[in-house]
Protein backbone atom coordinates (compact mmCIF):
# COMPACT_ATOMS: atom_id res chain seq x y z
CA UNK A 1 0.00 0.00 0.00
CA UNK A 2 1.04 3.64 -0.50
CA UNK A 3 1.29 6.28 2.19
CA UNK A 4 1.88 9.99 2.03
CA UNK A 5 3.14 11.92 5.00
CA UNK A 6 5.38 14.76 5.96
CA UNK A 7 8.71 13.60 7.39
CA UNK A 8 10.84 16.27 9.02
CA UNK A 9 9.05 18.89 6.99
CA UNK A 10 9.37 17.16 3.63
CA UNK A 11 6.40 15.51 1.90
CA UNK A 12 7.14 11.90 1.03
CA UNK A 13 5.25 9.07 -0.62
CA UNK A 14 6.26 5.47 -0.07
CA UNK A 15 5.10 1.91 -0.45
CA UNK A 16 4.76 -0.14 2.71
CA UNK A 17 3.33 -3.43 3.93
CA UNK A 18 0.14 -3.18 5.97
CA UNK A 19 1.94 -4.30 9.12
CA UNK A 20 5.05 -2.14 8.78
CA UNK A 21 5.55 -0.27 12.04
CA UNK A 22 6.52 3.38 11.94
CA UNK A 23 9.94 2.67 13.46
CA UNK A 24 10.99 0.39 10.60
CA UNK A 25 9.56 2.79 8.05
CA UNK A 26 11.52 5.72 9.49
CA UNK A 27 14.78 3.79 9.59
CA UNK A 28 14.22 2.78 5.98
CA UNK A 29 13.96 6.50 5.24
CA UNK A 30 17.38 7.01 6.83
CA UNK A 31 16.25 8.26 10.23
CA UNK A 32 18.67 6.18 12.28
CA UNK A 33 18.14 8.17 15.47
CA UNK A 34 14.92 6.14 15.84
CA UNK A 35 15.98 2.98 17.62
CA UNK A 36 14.30 -0.23 18.72
CA UNK A 37 14.65 -0.81 22.44
CA UNK A 38 12.12 -2.95 24.31
CA UNK A 39 9.75 -3.31 21.35
CA UNK A 40 6.90 -3.61 23.87
CA UNK A 41 5.85 0.08 24.18
CA UNK A 42 7.64 0.57 27.47
CA UNK A 43 11.09 2.11 27.08
CA UNK A 44 10.53 5.30 25.05
CA UNK A 45 13.66 4.84 22.95
CA UNK A 46 11.70 4.95 19.69
CA UNK A 47 9.93 8.24 20.52
CA UNK A 48 9.07 10.49 17.58
CA UNK A 49 6.66 13.41 17.31
CA UNK A 50 3.44 12.95 15.36
CA UNK A 51 1.74 16.29 14.76
CA UNK A 52 3.93 17.57 17.58
CA UNK A 53 2.95 14.92 20.13
CA UNK A 54 5.37 12.26 21.33
CA UNK A 55 4.43 8.72 20.30
CA UNK A 56 6.13 5.32 20.27
CA UNK A 57 7.09 4.46 16.73
CA UNK A 58 7.63 0.78 17.59
CA UNK A 59 3.93 0.41 18.29
CA UNK A 60 2.34 2.53 15.60
CA UNK A 61 1.49 1.22 12.18
CA UNK A 62 3.22 3.31 9.54
CA UNK A 63 -0.11 3.30 7.73
CA UNK A 64 -1.70 5.28 10.56
CA UNK A 65 0.93 7.98 10.17
CA UNK A 66 -0.34 8.61 6.64
CA UNK A 67 -1.53 12.20 6.27
CA UNK A 68 0.31 13.30 9.39
CA UNK A 69 3.53 15.14 10.14
CA UNK A 70 6.33 13.07 11.70
CA UNK A 71 9.43 14.55 13.25
CA UNK A 72 12.52 12.64 14.31
CA UNK A 73 15.68 13.91 15.91
CA UNK A 74 17.15 14.36 12.42
CA UNK A 75 14.56 17.06 11.78
CA UNK A 76 14.93 18.77 15.14
CA UNK A 77 18.67 19.11 15.31
CA UNK A 78 18.63 22.87 15.68
CA UNK A 79 16.05 22.77 18.49
CA UNK A 80 17.87 19.87 20.18
CA UNK A 81 21.44 21.13 19.81
CA UNK A 82 21.30 23.60 22.67
CA UNK A 83 19.82 21.11 25.11
CA UNK A 84 21.97 18.14 24.04
CA UNK A 85 25.16 20.19 24.32
CA UNK A 86 24.08 21.44 27.73
CA UNK A 87 23.38 18.01 29.22
CA UNK A 88 26.61 16.63 27.73
CA UNK A 89 28.52 19.38 29.51
CA UNK A 90 26.64 18.47 32.68
CA UNK A 91 27.67 14.81 32.37
CA UNK A 92 24.00 14.01 32.67
CA UNK A 93 24.04 10.84 30.61
CA UNK A 94 26.25 7.79 30.44
CA UNK A 95 26.16 5.31 27.56
CA UNK A 96 23.80 7.48 25.54
CA UNK A 97 21.74 4.65 24.05
CA UNK A 98 18.47 6.05 25.43
CA UNK A 99 19.35 9.61 24.40
CA UNK A 100 17.34 9.97 21.17
CA UNK A 101 14.06 9.05 22.89
CA UNK A 102 14.98 11.04 25.98
CA UNK A 103 15.82 14.13 23.93
CA UNK A 104 12.68 13.85 21.79
CA UNK A 105 10.46 13.58 24.84
CA UNK A 106 12.26 16.42 26.60
CA UNK A 107 11.64 18.61 23.55
CA UNK A 108 7.95 17.68 23.75
CA UNK A 109 7.91 18.45 27.48
CA UNK A 110 9.51 21.87 27.10
CA UNK A 111 7.23 22.81 24.23
CA UNK A 112 4.21 21.91 26.36
CA UNK A 113 5.56 23.21 29.64
CA UNK A 114 8.56 25.56 29.33
CA UNK A 115 9.09 25.81 33.09
CA UNK A 116 8.39 22.39 34.61
CA UNK A 117 8.85 21.48 38.26
CA UNK A 118 11.01 18.49 39.16
CA UNK A 119 7.89 16.37 39.67
CA UNK A 120 6.54 17.44 36.29
CA UNK A 121 9.85 16.46 34.65
CA UNK A 122 9.79 13.07 36.38
CA UNK A 123 6.17 12.49 35.37
CA UNK A 124 6.66 13.47 31.73
CA UNK A 125 9.80 11.37 31.33
CA UNK A 126 8.50 8.34 33.24
CA UNK A 127 8.12 6.52 29.94
CA UNK A 128 11.80 6.88 29.03
CA UNK A 129 13.86 4.13 30.58
CA UNK A 130 17.58 4.49 31.21
CA UNK A 131 19.53 1.56 32.56
CA UNK A 132 22.71 3.33 33.57
CA UNK A 133 22.08 6.84 34.83
CA UNK A 134 19.57 6.15 37.60
CA UNK A 135 17.79 9.25 36.24
CA UNK A 136 19.38 11.67 38.72
CA UNK A 137 21.83 13.02 36.14
CA UNK A 138 19.09 13.49 33.58
CA UNK A 139 16.81 15.27 36.06
CA UNK A 140 19.68 17.51 37.17
CA UNK A 141 20.61 18.21 33.55
CA UNK A 142 17.08 19.25 32.58
CA UNK A 143 16.65 21.26 35.79
CA UNK A 144 19.86 23.17 35.15
CA UNK A 145 18.98 23.65 31.50
CA UNK A 146 15.55 25.08 32.37
CA UNK A 147 17.12 27.32 35.02
CA UNK A 148 19.79 28.50 32.58
CA UNK A 149 17.11 29.61 30.11
CA UNK A 150 15.58 31.84 32.76
CA UNK A 151 18.79 33.85 32.74
CA UNK B 1 4.04 -10.34 16.87
CA UNK B 2 0.94 -10.24 14.76
CA UNK B 3 1.00 -10.00 11.00
CA UNK B 4 -1.53 -7.91 9.08
CA UNK B 5 -2.55 -8.61 5.51
CA UNK B 6 -4.45 -5.44 4.80
CA UNK B 7 -5.07 -2.05 6.42
CA UNK B 8 -8.30 -0.14 5.92
CA UNK B 9 -9.29 3.24 7.25
CA UNK B 10 -13.03 2.83 7.55
CA UNK B 11 -15.00 5.75 6.13
CA UNK B 12 -18.15 4.90 8.07
CA UNK B 13 -19.12 2.87 11.10
CA UNK B 14 -21.18 0.64 8.82
CA UNK B 15 -18.11 -0.14 6.71
CA UNK B 16 -16.11 -0.90 9.86
CA UNK B 17 -18.92 -3.07 11.20
CA UNK B 18 -19.22 -5.07 7.99
CA UNK B 19 -15.47 -5.65 7.86
CA UNK B 20 -15.48 -6.64 11.51
CA UNK B 21 -17.91 -9.51 10.90
CA UNK B 22 -15.05 -11.54 9.46
CA UNK B 23 -13.34 -13.27 12.37
CA UNK B 24 -9.89 -12.72 10.85
CA UNK B 25 -10.34 -8.95 10.87
CA UNK B 26 -9.73 -6.72 13.87
CA UNK B 27 -10.55 -3.19 14.91
CA UNK B 28 -7.31 -1.46 15.91
CA UNK B 29 -7.29 1.08 18.72
CA UNK B 30 -3.92 2.26 19.94
CA UNK B 31 -2.48 -1.16 19.05
CA UNK B 32 -0.43 -1.16 22.24
CA UNK B 33 -1.72 -4.55 23.33
CA UNK B 34 -2.88 -6.01 20.03
CA UNK B 35 0.54 -5.91 18.39
CA UNK B 36 2.07 -7.95 21.21
CA UNK B 37 -0.23 -10.84 20.39
CA UNK B 38 0.48 -13.60 17.94
CA UNK B 39 -1.22 -14.87 14.79
CA UNK B 40 -2.46 -13.21 11.69
CA UNK B 41 -4.98 -10.43 11.15
CA UNK B 42 -6.72 -10.33 7.80
CA UNK B 43 -7.73 -6.69 7.75
CA UNK B 44 -6.79 -4.14 10.38
CA UNK B 45 -9.78 -1.80 10.60
CA UNK B 46 -8.78 1.69 11.68
CA UNK B 47 -11.45 4.06 13.01
CA UNK B 48 -9.11 7.07 12.97
CA UNK B 49 -10.99 8.88 10.17
CA UNK B 50 -14.37 8.77 11.90
CA UNK B 51 -13.99 11.76 14.20
CA UNK B 52 -14.11 9.62 17.34
CA UNK B 53 -11.07 11.29 18.90
CA UNK B 54 -12.88 14.06 20.78
CA UNK B 55 -14.57 14.54 24.15
CA UNK B 56 -17.85 16.42 23.92
CA UNK B 57 -19.18 17.97 27.10
CA UNK B 58 -22.74 19.11 27.72
CA UNK B 59 -24.55 20.07 30.91
CA UNK B 60 -25.68 16.47 31.30
CA UNK B 61 -22.80 14.29 30.16
CA UNK B 62 -19.42 13.70 28.62
CA UNK B 63 -19.35 11.83 25.34
CA UNK B 64 -15.91 10.29 24.90
CA UNK B 65 -15.10 8.94 21.43
CA UNK B 66 -13.57 5.48 21.22
CA UNK B 67 -10.39 6.85 19.64
CA UNK B 68 -9.74 9.43 22.35
CA UNK B 69 -6.23 8.81 23.67
CA UNK B 70 -5.73 8.37 27.42
CA UNK B 71 -3.61 11.51 27.50
CA UNK B 72 -6.69 13.50 26.48
CA UNK B 73 -8.58 12.13 29.51
CA UNK B 74 -5.66 13.16 31.68
CA UNK B 75 -5.69 16.74 30.41
CA UNK B 76 -9.44 17.31 29.98
CA UNK B 77 -10.37 20.17 32.29
CA UNK B 78 -14.10 19.38 32.43
CA UNK B 79 -13.71 15.70 33.16
CA UNK B 80 -11.17 16.35 35.87
CA UNK B 81 -13.24 19.14 37.39
CA UNK B 82 -16.22 16.78 37.55
CA UNK B 83 -14.20 13.94 39.11
CA UNK B 84 -11.98 16.08 41.32
CA UNK B 85 -8.93 14.87 39.40
CA UNK B 86 -9.75 11.18 39.84
CA UNK B 87 -9.63 10.47 36.09
CA UNK B 88 -6.19 12.06 35.84
CA UNK B 89 -5.05 9.98 38.82
CA UNK B 90 -6.32 6.84 37.12
CA UNK B 91 -4.32 7.26 33.93
CA UNK B 92 -1.26 9.34 34.84
CA UNK B 93 0.94 6.33 35.67
CA UNK B 94 0.06 4.24 32.64
CA UNK B 95 3.55 3.77 31.14
CA UNK B 96 4.53 7.20 29.78
CA UNK B 97 3.17 10.24 27.97
CA UNK B 98 4.02 8.69 24.59
CA UNK B 99 2.04 5.55 25.42
CA UNK B 100 -0.93 7.58 26.64
CA UNK B 101 -0.89 9.61 23.42
CA UNK B 102 -1.59 6.35 21.60
CA UNK B 103 -3.63 4.04 23.85
CA UNK B 104 -7.31 4.71 23.29
CA UNK B 105 -10.33 4.77 25.59
CA UNK B 106 -12.13 2.42 23.22
CA UNK B 107 -9.30 -0.11 23.22
CA UNK B 108 -9.02 0.00 27.01
CA UNK B 109 -12.73 -0.43 27.62
CA UNK B 110 -13.37 -2.92 24.81
CA UNK B 111 -10.49 -5.11 25.99
CA UNK B 112 -11.98 -5.37 29.49
CA UNK B 113 -8.45 -6.10 30.65
CA UNK B 114 -7.98 -7.27 34.21
CA UNK B 115 -5.17 -4.77 34.74
CA UNK B 116 -7.15 -1.80 33.42
CA UNK B 117 -7.04 1.41 35.40
CA UNK B 118 -9.44 2.92 32.87
CA UNK B 119 -12.17 0.31 33.30
CA UNK B 120 -11.79 0.47 37.09
CA UNK B 121 -12.20 4.25 37.10
CA UNK B 122 -15.21 4.45 34.81
CA UNK B 123 -17.03 1.60 36.58
CA UNK B 124 -17.20 3.90 39.59
CA UNK B 125 -19.13 6.46 37.52
CA UNK B 126 -22.57 6.65 35.94
CA UNK B 127 -21.36 5.32 32.63
CA UNK B 128 -22.61 3.69 29.45
CA UNK B 129 -20.95 2.39 26.33
CA UNK B 130 -22.49 3.16 22.96
CA UNK B 131 -22.22 0.14 20.69
CA UNK B 132 -22.85 0.56 16.97
CA UNK B 133 -25.51 -2.17 16.85
CA UNK B 134 -26.09 -2.79 20.53
CA UNK B 135 -26.92 0.80 21.45
CA UNK B 136 -26.40 2.14 24.94
CA UNK B 137 -25.34 -0.47 27.50
CA UNK B 138 -24.46 0.27 31.14
CA UNK B 139 -20.70 -0.10 31.53
CA UNK B 140 -21.10 -2.55 34.39
CA UNK B 141 -23.21 -4.80 32.17
CA UNK B 142 -20.78 -4.39 29.27
CA UNK B 143 -17.85 -5.36 31.49
CA UNK B 144 -19.51 -8.73 32.07
CA UNK B 145 -20.37 -9.37 28.43
CA UNK B 146 -18.39 -11.63 26.10
CA UNK B 147 -16.55 -9.97 23.24
CA UNK B 148 -18.49 -10.00 19.99
CA UNK B 149 -18.22 -8.32 16.59
CA UNK B 150 -19.97 -5.07 17.48
CA UNK B 151 -18.08 -1.77 17.63
CA UNK B 152 -17.63 0.41 20.68
CA UNK B 153 -18.31 3.92 19.41
CA UNK B 154 -18.32 6.08 22.52
CA UNK B 155 -18.24 6.07 26.27
CA UNK B 156 -20.99 8.18 27.83
CA UNK B 157 -20.38 9.56 31.31
CA UNK B 158 -23.47 11.06 32.94
CA UNK B 159 -22.77 14.05 35.12
CA UNK B 160 -24.55 12.57 38.11
CA UNK B 161 -23.45 14.73 41.03
CA UNK B 162 -20.88 12.89 43.07
CA UNK B 163 -17.39 12.56 44.42
CA UNK B 164 -14.72 10.23 43.09
CA UNK B 165 -11.41 8.90 44.35
CA UNK B 166 -8.91 6.75 42.49
CA UNK B 167 -5.90 5.05 43.98
CA UNK B 168 -3.71 2.13 42.99
CA UNK B 169 -0.67 0.24 44.18
CA UNK B 170 2.15 -0.38 41.71
CA UNK B 171 5.44 -2.16 42.26
CA UNK B 172 7.04 0.39 39.98
CA UNK B 173 5.63 3.69 38.78
CA UNK B 174 4.82 2.75 35.20
CA UNK B 175 3.94 -0.91 35.72
CA UNK B 176 0.46 -2.44 35.77
CA UNK B 177 -1.26 -1.97 39.12
CA UNK B 178 -1.12 -4.75 41.69
CA UNK B 179 -4.51 -3.53 42.89
CA UNK B 180 -6.57 -0.58 41.68
CA UNK B 181 -9.37 0.97 43.69
CA UNK B 182 -11.96 3.54 42.69
CA UNK B 183 -14.52 4.81 45.16
CA UNK B 184 -17.50 6.99 44.44
CA UNK B 185 -20.46 8.56 46.12
CA UNK B 186 -23.28 9.47 43.75
CA UNK B 187 -26.77 10.50 44.83
CA UNK B 188 -26.00 9.26 48.32
CA UNK B 189 -24.90 5.78 47.29
CA UNK B 190 -21.39 4.45 47.59
CA UNK B 191 -19.62 2.23 45.11
CA UNK B 192 -16.16 0.68 45.40
CA UNK B 193 -14.54 -0.77 42.31
CA UNK B 194 -11.62 -3.14 42.68
CA UNK B 195 -9.44 -3.74 39.63
CA UNK B 196 -6.29 -5.72 38.85
CA UNK B 197 -7.39 -8.48 41.24
CA UNK B 198 -5.74 -9.52 38.78
CA UNK B 199 -8.93 -10.39 36.94
CA UNK B 200 -11.46 -7.89 35.60
CA UNK B 201 -12.59 -5.03 37.83
CA UNK B 202 -15.70 -5.64 39.92
CA UNK B 203 -18.17 -3.26 41.46
CA UNK B 204 -18.93 -3.55 45.17
CA UNK B 205 -21.90 -1.59 46.44
CA UNK B 206 -22.35 -0.59 50.04
CA UNK B 207 -25.27 -3.03 50.39
CA UNK B 208 -24.99 -3.14 54.17
CA UNK B 209 -25.17 0.63 54.51
CA UNK B 210 -21.80 0.72 56.23
CA UNK B 211 -21.36 4.36 55.25
CA UNK B 212 -25.02 5.28 55.67
CA UNK B 213 -24.27 7.37 58.76
CA UNK B 214 -21.38 9.10 57.02
CA UNK B 215 -17.69 8.41 56.68
CA UNK B 216 -15.80 8.03 59.91
CA UNK B 217 -12.60 6.17 60.67
CA UNK B 218 -14.59 3.13 61.81
CA UNK B 219 -17.08 3.14 58.94
CA UNK B 220 -14.24 3.50 56.41
CA UNK B 221 -12.54 0.52 58.03
CA UNK B 222 -15.76 -1.48 57.92
CA UNK B 223 -16.26 -0.75 54.21
CA UNK B 224 -12.63 -1.72 53.52
CA UNK B 225 -13.08 -5.03 55.34
CA UNK B 226 -16.28 -5.67 53.41
CA UNK B 227 -14.53 -4.98 50.10
CA UNK B 228 -11.57 -7.19 50.99
CA UNK B 229 -13.89 -10.02 51.98
CA UNK B 230 -16.05 -9.62 48.88
CA UNK B 231 -13.55 -9.25 46.03
CA UNK B 232 -11.91 -12.53 44.98
CA UNK B 233 -8.20 -12.16 44.30
CA UNK B 234 -5.61 -14.24 42.52
CA UNK B 235 -1.83 -14.47 42.29
CA UNK B 236 0.48 -13.54 39.46
CA UNK B 237 4.00 -12.24 38.98
CA UNK B 238 3.09 -8.89 40.58
CA UNK B 239 1.66 -10.15 43.83
CA UNK B 240 -0.03 -12.97 45.68
CA UNK B 241 -3.74 -13.27 46.31
CA UNK B 242 -3.20 -12.68 50.03
CA UNK B 243 -1.18 -9.52 49.34
CA UNK B 244 -3.86 -8.24 47.00
CA UNK B 245 -6.59 -8.87 49.57
CA UNK B 246 -4.55 -6.93 52.10
CA UNK B 247 -4.06 -4.10 49.61
CA UNK B 248 -7.80 -3.93 48.90
CA UNK B 249 -8.41 -3.26 52.57
CA UNK B 250 -5.67 -0.63 52.80
CA UNK B 251 -6.56 1.22 49.59
CA UNK B 252 -10.33 1.12 50.13
CA UNK B 253 -9.95 2.51 53.64
CA UNK B 254 -7.66 5.29 52.42
CA UNK B 255 -10.01 6.08 49.54
CA UNK B 256 -13.02 6.19 51.85
CA UNK B 257 -11.24 8.53 54.27
CA UNK B 258 -10.23 10.78 51.39
CA UNK B 259 -13.77 10.71 50.04
CA UNK B 260 -14.97 11.80 53.47
CA UNK B 261 -12.46 14.64 53.53
CA UNK B 262 -10.42 13.05 56.29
Amino acid sequence: MDIKLKLNGKPICAQIDADTVLLDFLRAQGCYSVKRGCDTSNCGLCTVLMDGKPVLSCSMLAARAGGHSIQTLEGLQEEAADFVGFIADQGADQCGFCNPGFVMNTIALLRENPDPTDDEIRAYLAGNLCRCSGYDGQLRGIRNYVNSRKG
Amino acid sequence: MITIQKYVRAQSLEEAYQLNQNKRNRIVGGMMWLRLGSGGVGTAIDLCDLGLDTIEETDAQFSIGAMVPLRQLELHAGLNAYTGGAVKNAVKDIVGVQFRNMATVGGSIWGRFGFSDVLTMFLAMDCFVELYKGGLVPLEQFAGMKKDNDILVRLIVKKTPGKFIYTAMRNQRTDFPVIACALSQMDGTYRAVIGARPSRAMVIRDEKGLLAQGITESSAKALAEFAANTAPTGSNIRGSAAYRTHLIQVLTERAALELGGM
